[in-house]
């Protein structure tokens, strides 16, 4: 396959991946504000929000007041910042748009009809769209191409980029989720075990639509090491970050099969696979979540450029 | 000017007006329309713009969309689809079929002849300046014969009509003409949203066309390549306005679409970059400007081409569709001299007409335009898309005279033709139907073999009166029926 049409196809997913966590984002906030705000010891959680998303610098210049409303634009119409759904589904689209004839009609509808909706939901009043119904609408989109790509795409090395796309970028986002904890706690450790912590690791579930997931595999009750187990460690929870690198690794050596030639990247990955399999919780605890979160994100990016230099750039040594 | 056939008064006002109806015969619909114009009177009015938004949202989920160069606005505007079909009878199909194949050899054996031996012009039949000093002209290429002698292997003839047997050839198009998408989709739309007209209706299928132009690409294969050749389109990318038909050409052969920056030269060879690696290439059908191809030998600034590819092609590493040079056949000064080709490499007579042309190089030539100017269409030479050009009736005074500065200025920048009286046919409109101005593009392949489908593209000015039917200037689109017989 073209290295282009694999690239596109790569970002196509990944961008998609990303408009789902901005509006998974977006629901934790505004449930988050919901919440009693018991101490001035902590920050806004809005702030959180966008610190965890890298937008805070951007978000700052632009708009005077954390707000609701400022939030909700800036994280979902606002087509000067990147990471906003509008931003990642218009990417997700144009990528899409590159590689037609490599997806399926039913997946391209799935985009492209998202696409224009989305453009339907601009020209709506604000006043009009909850930021329930925004996020909601933003996973069903996700859901429903990944769907179609899963129903109708063919099993070949394009099928196996698009994958790489979204685990890769899932592996990434769920980090940054769990991360959203750790600036709404700072700097008051001592929250840590209080009723309000609880609440907290709660909505984080929530966010991850994990709840059930939750009471299904843990007994007893809400902890903050059965959540970490769950979104980091449980093998059988497709977001935690153990699932998504599994998963790279599958597509990894799909690809590697079907060429007859594994590469570093099929090395790289199945490292971090092995790394990660054997962490304990109280381990990541000992560490320091925070810092086994940004180290985890920063080898699963170096995974992501090996993935673009041996196979996106179509020169592979 | 509403037309039907509903009243006696309608009826004469579409004959009065010396515009040749193609659904009428006379005062008679023609037994080739009988059927439509039966289907678009029992059609009810909302039906009618159900059917026309359902064809929208068709071609709109298909991504069927075309940017118009330098108007701004929607870049994935989408040019008017008319419901209306457009029917060519056995006959006339048949006709044109000999002549649009005809043009099609005779041009590719010209511009084998004029970069080699040059026959025609030292047999005095067409003037060497005319070759030599024409900007599309290709000296890189000279003394080079592509595999089978082939330089043009899509050739768009664009067609006019002005009566019941009279058909014009308005202009060849030799490098890279588009539009078949739209011959293929608007025929999958109808047959989606009407499939009743095609059971009353013999109507011969477009189909085909995927199929026999990966065959005549694979025929052209170069002499180094062994085994199945791989063929890749080449576009200058998803901005440019036809990158629709582009991946969508590329989707129904199976065959990649590729643009400058996936290709690279090494050793004798293009490859193009894949996930497994360099991967060679035999053909390419290029949908780029010769002045694009290849940085090292055309203009040095172009990011979309592929540096080194004219020389991989002229040591006959690769080929590519259409040939570099192929240009120079169907400039419009070159255009008057097509019926002395088909005589003089094929030794017949042509079948279709050129439209009188006035050169306004020629001094003679030059008096009588300058002369005639408001009865006259003058075109500039190199121009294309309907831009640069003057309908002298339909100007106004200022115009006319800016446009005679500027041929005084630079007379060998423009012809002249007569204002032809365009056929038209029914077409949609607000109250009804109405006869609307059309031209014809079929699509001639030239390989191992020449192939023609039986169809077209019709393109149909919407405006009241317009002549003008490009799309880039708000012209629309029919399906095109050929009646089996």
């Amino acid at each position: 396959m073209l290295s282009r049409t694999a690239d596109h196809l790569y970002w196509m997913s990944r961008y998609l991946e990303r408009a789902e966590t901005t509006a998974r984002l977006l629901e934790v906030g505004a449930r988050n504000a919901l919440l009693p705000d018991l101490s001035g010891g902590y920050r806004n959680d809005w702030e959180a929000v966008l610190r965890a998303k890298g937008g805070y610098e951007l978000f700052k210049e632009k708009y005077d007041e954390a707000n609701q409303r400022n939030i909700g634009t800036f994280l979902f119409f606002d087509a000067e910042n990147p990471s906003s759904v509008l931003s990642c589904i218009n990417a997700a689209r144009e990528n899409a748009r590159v590689v037609r004839t490599a997806l399926t009609s039913p997946v391209w509808d799935a985009i492209n009809t998202s696409y224009q909706d989305l453009k339907q939901l601009q020209r709506t009043e604000r006043s009009k769209l909850s930021l329930n119904d925004l996020s909601e609408w933003t996973m069903r989109v996700c859901h429903l191409v990944r769907g179609a790509i899963s129903a109708t795409q063919l099993r070949n090395d394009g099928y196996s980029f698009i994958g790489l796309g979204t685990s890769i970028e899932r592996a990434d986002n769920t980090a940054r989720l769990i991360d959203v904890k750790y600036y709404v706690l700072l700097p008051s450790v001592s929250y840590v075990g209080s009723g309000l912590d609880q609440s907290q690791w709660a909505l984080l579930l929530q966010s991850m639509t994990a709840q059930r997931a939750f009471n299904w595999t843990y007994t007893g009750e809400i902890t903050a090491s059965k959540i970490a187990h769950l979104l980091i460690l449980n093998r059988q929870f497709p977001r935690s970050l153990l699932s998504c690198v599994q998963w790279t690794c599958d597509h990894l050596d799909d690809i590697a099969a079907a060429y007859q030639m594994p590469t570093r990247a099929q090395d790289v990955a199945h490292q971090l696979l092995d790394d990660l399999s054997r962490a304990e919780v109280e381990d990541i605890f000992d560490e320091g979540l925070h810092e086994f979160l940004a180290r985890f994100m920063a080898r699963n990016a170096g995974l992501a450029n090996t993935i673009q230099d041996v196979y996106l750039h179509g020169m592979p040594a | 000017m509403k037309f039907g056939v509903e009243s006696e008064g309608e009826k004469m006002s579409a004959n009065d007006t010396g515009i040749f109806n193609e659904m009428l015969s006379g005062d008679q619909v023609r037994a080739a329309y009988t059927n439509l114009e039966q289907w678009h009177r029992s059609m009810p009015a909302e039906l009618r713009s159900l059917k026309q938004s359902e064809a929208e949202a068709l071609f709109r989920r298909v991504g069927i969309t075309f940017a118009v160069y330098g108007e701004g606005g929607d870049p994935e505007r989408l040019i008017p689809f008319d419901m209306f079909p457009r029917v060519l009878t056995d006959p006339e199909w048949r006709r044109l079929d000999r002549g649009v194949r005809q043009r099609a050899a005779a041009l590719n054996a010209f511009l084998c002849d004029v970069y080699d031996r040059r026959e025609i012009i030292r047999a005095g039949r067409i003037p060497e300046h005319l070759v030599t000093n024409n900007e599309a002209y290709e000296k890189a290429v000279a003394g080079f014969r592509p595999p089978r002698g082939v330089f043009s292997h899509i050739v768009g003839v664009d067609l006019v009509r002005t009566g019941p047997d009279q058909f014009y050839v308005l202009e060849d198009n030799c490098r890279t003409p588009s539009g078949v998408s739209y011959m293929l989709q608007n025929r999958e739309i109808m047959m989606r949203m009407f499939p009743q007209l095609f059971m009353e209706n013999r109507i011969r299928p477009v189909d085909g066309y995927a199929g026999q132009l990966k065959k005549t690409l694979a025929s052209v294969a170069p002499k180094k390549c062994q085994g199945e050749p791989r063929i890749a389109i080449l576009t200058p990318g998803q901005f440019n306005s036809a990158y629709y038909e582009h991946s969508f050409l590329a989707d129904l052969m199976g065959v990649e679409l590729v643009e400058g920056q996936d290709l690279f030269v090494e050793g004798d060879f293009v490859w193009m970059k894949t996930t497994e690696g360099p991967k060679k290439v035999d053909v390419i059908y290029r949908r780029i400007d010769d002045a694009f191809l290849d940085p090292l030998c055309f203009r040095p600034d172009s990011m979309l081409g592929v540096p080194g590819l004219m020389d991989v092609y002229r040591s006959g590493g690769v080929t590519i569709c259409s040939a570099p040079g192929a240009g120079v056949a169907d400039d419009k000064a070159i255009y008057t001299y097509v019926p002395e080709m088909v005589r003089f490499y094929l030794g017949e007579e042509p079948v279709l007409e050129n439209v009188p042309t006035w050169q306004c190089a020629k001094k003679d030539d030059c008096k009588y335009v300058l002369e005639h100017l408001d009865e006259l269409v003058v075109k500039e030479v190199h121009g294309s898309g309907g831009y640069g050009m003057l309908v002298g009736p339909k100007a106004d005074k200022s115009t006319l005279e800016a446009f005679e500065a500027k041929i005084r200025d630079r007379p060998e920048n423009y012809i002249a033709q007569p204002t032809l009286s365009l056929s038209a046919c029914p077409t949609f409109v607000e109250e009804g139907i109405a006869p609307r101005h059309v031209d014809l593009r079929p699509f001639c392949l030239v390989g191992e073999s020449i192939e023609l489908v039986p169809g077209g593209l019709t393109r149909v000015a919407l405006k009241e009166g317009s002549l003008v039917v490009n799309s880039s200037q708000g012209g629309g689109v029919k399906d095109t029926w050929v009646l089996a017989e």
